[in-house]
């Protein structure tokens, strides 16, 4: 299939970044295009009319939503580097764990960041909880994948980079060495990783999107785009 | 657990997502041990099968459990490949497939919920957004027989469990799934003409009596 890669996204997005990360593992060309998410584009809202997010893959004519979903696409339609295992129930598993970060590490570190008082004494504690479960799951191997990177890895990358940034910026002290010690290790060999170098955003970016809109983040408890 | 041959599905009766997996395992002709959960009092086996989570399904093949219903029910039809597929054989299909059962699990069960625990304006705001998704999963149909095209498929496992809540969430909120959503309503009569749907599926009143023992229960009305 010669047909052309071209993938909707954002830097800031962890979400985009997925889409990015397994594109460039398995060595592809695509074409990125940048979204305004305060100013979504036609195009955008064309290849995806039921959410209007990204990222978008669009492979040929054919767009591709959700970054598990995209994931997954490029892993079955493009050979190279195999992001799920083949073995039933590994993928099985490689999927709870995907799910566990979306559904509960994701959220409960999001709201520890963005509520106060009582409310985020209780996401702090849930946060915690699942933040030890997951580093569990590494058991001290180099990635959640074993020797290379994987699904889990790949859905967990806020943990690597976008989590430290923002509870930077709001003055939290949760990811920390002291208390994740195996988390941070992961974090530094993923960021260090050829194909995600490639397609990480600058720190400064991210920041730079959090900083000015802390207020209204606060208010909303989700990202304000403009 | 030991490693015992065999496939055992701890589930509890009304819950629909229980239901992916029992209609996916009967779809697939595979023999099971079926062991019904206490909710209240969950068992040392499923605490120690889904420790993260405790929660039902959780489906344990040769002693290894499998939890989430929909990674249940991917893998069932992975692994019991060669008769009913679910998934599509191509990779947008399946990508499709993914995002609408993502979808139905999102919103559905979510959404219906507060259609019986909420009153007054949330209920009604619930009750907008209910209709809403139902008439995109409506579009989303079309006239194909199943969400699966003409095969019963994933989308159409991830989705028939509620059906038989749609009584329960007419009569809290007041309107009528067929009023809204016809397709879906004729899709899921096609559905209960399955024998691995209309076998497994809960019948409405009794849903519905559930769903009063639950509203009493959380203090609701």
């Amino acid at each position: 299939m010669g047909e052309t890669l071209k993938l909707f996204g954002w830097k800031v997005s962890p979400y985009s970044h997925r889409a990015e990360v397994a594109l460039r593992l398995k060595g592809l060309k695509y074409e990125f295009i940048h979204e305004d998410l305060a100013n979504k584009s036609d195009m955008l809202i064309r290849y995806n009319p039921i959410l209007k997010k990204i990222p978008v893959l669009l492979h040929g004519d054919t767009p591709i939503v959700e970054s598990q979903v995209i994931v997954e696409y490029i892993d079955e339609v493009f050979d190279g580097h195999p992001i799920l295992p083949k073995d039933p129930y590994e993928r099985a598993e490689a999927r709870f764990w995907a799910r566990f970060i979306d559904e509960k590490v994701r959220p409960q570190v999001w709201m520890s960041c963005w509520t106060d008082g009582e409310t985020q004494k209780s996401f702090i504690a849930q946060a915690k909880e699942s933040l030890a479960i997951l580093q569990g799951r590494l058991e001290g191997k180099k990635f959640f994948g074993g020797d290379s990177i994987g699904l889990i890895d790949i859905m967990a990358c806020s943990l690597a980079l976008w989590f430290g940034v923002m509870q930077e910026v709001v003055g939290l002290n949760l990811l920390n060495e002291d208390d994740y010690p195996e988390l941070c290790r992961w974090g530094e060999e993923y960021r260090n990783a050829e194909a995600v170098k490639e397609c990480l955003p600058e720190r400064e970016l991210i920041v730079g999107f959090f900083a000015p809109r802390k207020d209204r983040i606060f208010a909303k408890k989700a990202p304000v785009y403009d | 657990m030991a490693s015992e041959k065999g496939v055992m599905l701890l589930d509890f009766w009304v819950s629909p997502f229980g239901q992916r997996a029992r209609i996916a395992l009967a779809e697939k002709g595979v023999q099971y041990e079926y062991k019904e959960e206490n909710l209240t009092e969950k068992s040392e086996l499923l605490l120690k099968a889904n420790p993260v989570h405790k929660k039902i399904p959780v489906l344990i093949h040769d002693g290894k459990p499998v939890c989430e219903s929909l990674i249940i029910v991917e893998y069932i039809d992975e692994v019991w490949s060669d008769k009913a597929p679910l998934m599509p054989s191509d990779p947008y299909q399946r990508a499709q497939a993914r995002f609408w059962a993502d979808f139905v699990d999102k919103k559905v069960y979510d959404c219906g919920s507060r259609l019986w625990k909420l009153k007054g304006e949330e209920q009604q705001a619930a009750k907008k957004e209910m209709i809403e998704i139902l008439q995109l999963l409506e579009a989303q149909l079309g006239d194909k027989k199943y969400f699966g095209g003409d095969s019963f498929g994933f989308v159409d496992v991830a989705f028939v469990p509620f059906t038989s809540w749609f009584y329960s969430y007419e009569t809290c909120a007041n309107f009528s799934v067929e009023g809204v959503a016809p397709k879906v309503a004729q899709w899921a009569k096609r559905c209960l003409e399955r024998e691995s749907v209309a076998k497994t599926l809960s019948d409405p009143k009794k849903v519905y009596e559930f769903v009063c023992f639950l509203k009493k229960k959380f203090g609701v009305e």
